[in-house]
């Protein structure tokens, strides 16, 4: 059995302009050791889906109205908060998009590591200030018995990043969420971070869901990939099938998107037009405003997720036909 | 750290010394002949001439604030006209039950005006908010003599648990002073905590839309831990400058309060003095209480470096 299973996920917000479905009829799952990649555009549901799996959806407005999240055997949306507790941060980890405001700026670095581990772990703070020195070490931070007194201020964005992915993985959790993780910082950096999950990942057997909006993200580290359109998944499959055969025209504007070494051409071409306004969804496929291949059909109904072979999942109507 | 210290305290000096000349200015300048004033209508012009020499009002401004200045650094801040006996010693004799009442006061406004801020702000715009909202807004539009008429009626005429005027030294029992404190520290306290609520509801508002709040919620720690531990501790630089801002306000508040509820502190020998035209008395209390102020600043801006480690030293 998969360890995390999300099986028609729907989150949705109240807020004055009415009722919106942020993430609308979500399923995949992961297996322990494995990496998912969530892609899509800004605003696509990405994190919202991360936040309904750690049950911490700002409510009010949020509600997570269907669904169920399997993780490990028992169903996450069953349980209590307090039970939900116990969950986070020592089953499932979490790392956030901006390693400049992740950190809580007034408590030194090791105590906010060595938090997690004393609430967790029941260690002592002398034991906890130790693992959190290793826990540094870890993460490749120099000389991490002076680092774990400093104050995030003291620290660049990689660096804090690195304590983030330490803090992350300091109570061994079975799953971490990094929802963009190396989206705020250059692209040196980026690929340290990466590397650096990958190789925890292989050390730990931890299982990531990565969520990116940049499909080169993916491509290098995911073993599966979910590409996520306006609250829904238009596209999932392994990771080398998708950039061999993308299908869904929202997946192939988004290769076209990312930036080629060596490709001569430095403009990028990005697909027309912004993800609808949740409130305001177009009828039909949701996509089709934007869409290239948008025919009758796709304008009428909206196409259901089919299986095009292989496990190979597409919802467009023109799934079949060869787009690219 | 002490250098921080150090430097903040040396700092205030030049300030101390604008204080000095503008209290001086303030009083010389715009209060009129005093030997006039004290002497009433009736007074001859060479009475007026006696008291002024007696009083050294004839010799040059610039050579009256030099001898006053001069005095003042050696702690002599001049004798009283009406009670013949040197302003210092008349301030410190009535320092306690004032100091007790604005400590007091304090407390109570920070006990009021901290968890209904910090409770706003986690139940933002629930009927919680606005009912804290709206009582603070009450309260302070309320005059603190008219709550302070209304709690003596409440609690001492018509309940008879509490004393409703005077002042007990704490020499003589702490209980004994504290019920004396009651009411009045509730008349002053209450009104001034309502701008407590609101900078600490909003700067709380502030922090707990702070990535690291949702960080701490996905280790697994509880709301209440979040609010408490993370939220509030980032929070507090707008709060502690609130505080001591109140402070001031209820120095000067105490003079009404002391007035209603008829506690012999340094309000009440301001009200005297001015009715008395004792001009030194209110020269020294202006002075004290501005330097008191000066230096509760400065406690507040060495606090924000032992709260914020980010605040350069
Ligand atoms: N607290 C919130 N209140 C109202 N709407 C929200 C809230 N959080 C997210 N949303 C909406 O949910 C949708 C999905 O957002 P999100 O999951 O953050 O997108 P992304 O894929 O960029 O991570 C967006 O339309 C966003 O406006
Ligand atoms: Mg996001």
């Amino acid at each position: 059995m998969a360890l995390l299973e999300v099986s028609d996920l729907r989150t949705s917000f109240t807020t004055v302009d009415g009722v919106m479905p942020a993430v609308d009829g979500v399923s995949f799952s992961l297996d322990t050791g494995k990496t998912l990649g969530i892609v899509g555009e800004s605003g696509c549901g990405k994190s919202v889906t991360s936040l309904s799996i750690m049950r911490l959806v700002p409510n009010p407005p949020g509600k997570i109205t269907h669904g169920t999240i399997m993780f490990d055997g028992h169903d996450l949306l069953k349980k209590s908060e307090v039970e939900m507790r116990k969950v986070r941060g020592n089953e499932i980890a979490m790392i956030f998009q901006e390693p400049m405001t992740s950190l809580n700026p007034v408590f030194t670095i090791g105590q906010q590591i060595g938090e997690a581990i004393t609430l967790h772990q029941k260690l002592s703070s002398r034991e906890a200030l130790a693992k959190s020195i290793e826990m540094l070490k870890l993460v490749g931070i120099p000389s991490p018995e002076k680092r774990v007194k400093e104050y995030p201020h003291q620290m660049s964005g990689g660096m804090r990043q690195r304590v983030m992915i330490a803090m992350a993985l300091s109570c061994h959790p079975k799953l971490l969420i990094a929802d963009e993780p190396t989206t705020a910082l250059d692209v040196t950096i980026q690929a340290q971070i990466l590397e650096l999950m990958n190789d925890l990942q292989d050390r730990l057997g931890t299982a990531i869901m990565l969520i990116t909006h940049d499909l080169g993200v993916v491509a290098e580290t995911a073993d599966d990939v979910a590409v996520m359109y306006a609250g829904k998944i238009v596209e999932q499959c392994e990771a080398d099938e998708l950039f061999k055969s993308p299908c869904h025209p929202y997946t192939i504007g988004l290769m076209n998107s990312i930036p080629k070494i060596g490709s001569g051409a430095r403009r990028l071409q990005v697909i027309d037009g912004v993800v609808p306004n949740p409130y305001q969804m177009p009828k039909g496929c949701r996509f089709h405003p934007r869409c290239d291949w948008a025919q009758d059909a796709c304008r009428e109904s909206q196409p259901e997720l089919v299986d095009i072979g292989g496990g190979h999942l597409v919802r467009c109507w023109r799934a079949g036909e060869v787009l690219a | 750290m002490e250098r921080y210290i150090l430097k903040r305290v040396l700092s205030v000096i030049p300030v101390l010394l604008v204080v000095a000349v503008v209290v001086f200015a303030l009083i010389h300048l715009t209060a009129g002949d005093p030997a006039g004033i004290m002497l009433g209508d009736n007074a001859t012009p060479e009475d007026i001439a006696r008291l002024r020499a007696e009083l050294g009002l004839d010799r040059p401004l610039i050579t009256q604030f030099w001898i006053w200045f001069r005095n003042l650094l050696r702690g002599d801040l001049g004798d009283s006209i009406f009670l013949h006996r040197p302003v210092l010693q008349a301030i410190i004799e009535r320092a306690e039950p004032t100091l007790m009442l604005t400590a007091m006061s304090l407390l109570v406004a920070v006990l009021i005006g901290v968890p209904t801020g910090v409770i706003s702000a986690v139940k933002r715009n629930t009927w919680v908010d606005r009912l804290f909202l709206t009582t603070g807004l009450l309260g302070a539009s309320i005059p603190s003599f008219w709550l302070g008429l209304g709690l003596i009626y409440v609690f001492a005429v018509n309940l008879a648990k509490l004393p409703s005027a005077g002042y007990q030294p704490i020499a003589d029992g702490v209980w004994g002073c504290l019920r004396y404190l009651i009411l009045p520290s509730l008349a002053l306290g209450f009104p001034n905590s309502a701008l407590i609520t609101r900078i600490t509801r909003s700067s709380m508002l502030d922090v707990l839309d702070q990535d690291y709040v949702r960080v701490a919620r996905a280790k697994g720690l509880s709301v209440n831990k979040v609010v408490l531990k993370h939220a509030l501790r980032n929070a507090l630089v707008p709060i502690l400058t609130v505080v001591g801002l109140t402070f001031a306000t209820l120095m000067g508040g105490a003079v009404v309060t002391e007035t209603v509820f008829n506690i012999p502190g340094v309000g009440r020998l301001v009200v005297q003095s001015v009715t008395r035209r004792d001009y030194p008395v209110i020269q020294g209390i202006v002075l004290v209480i501005a330097s008191l102020y000066v230096f509760i600043n400065l406690v507040v801006d060495v606090l924000y470096t032992v709260v914020d480690p980010r605040i350069k030293y």
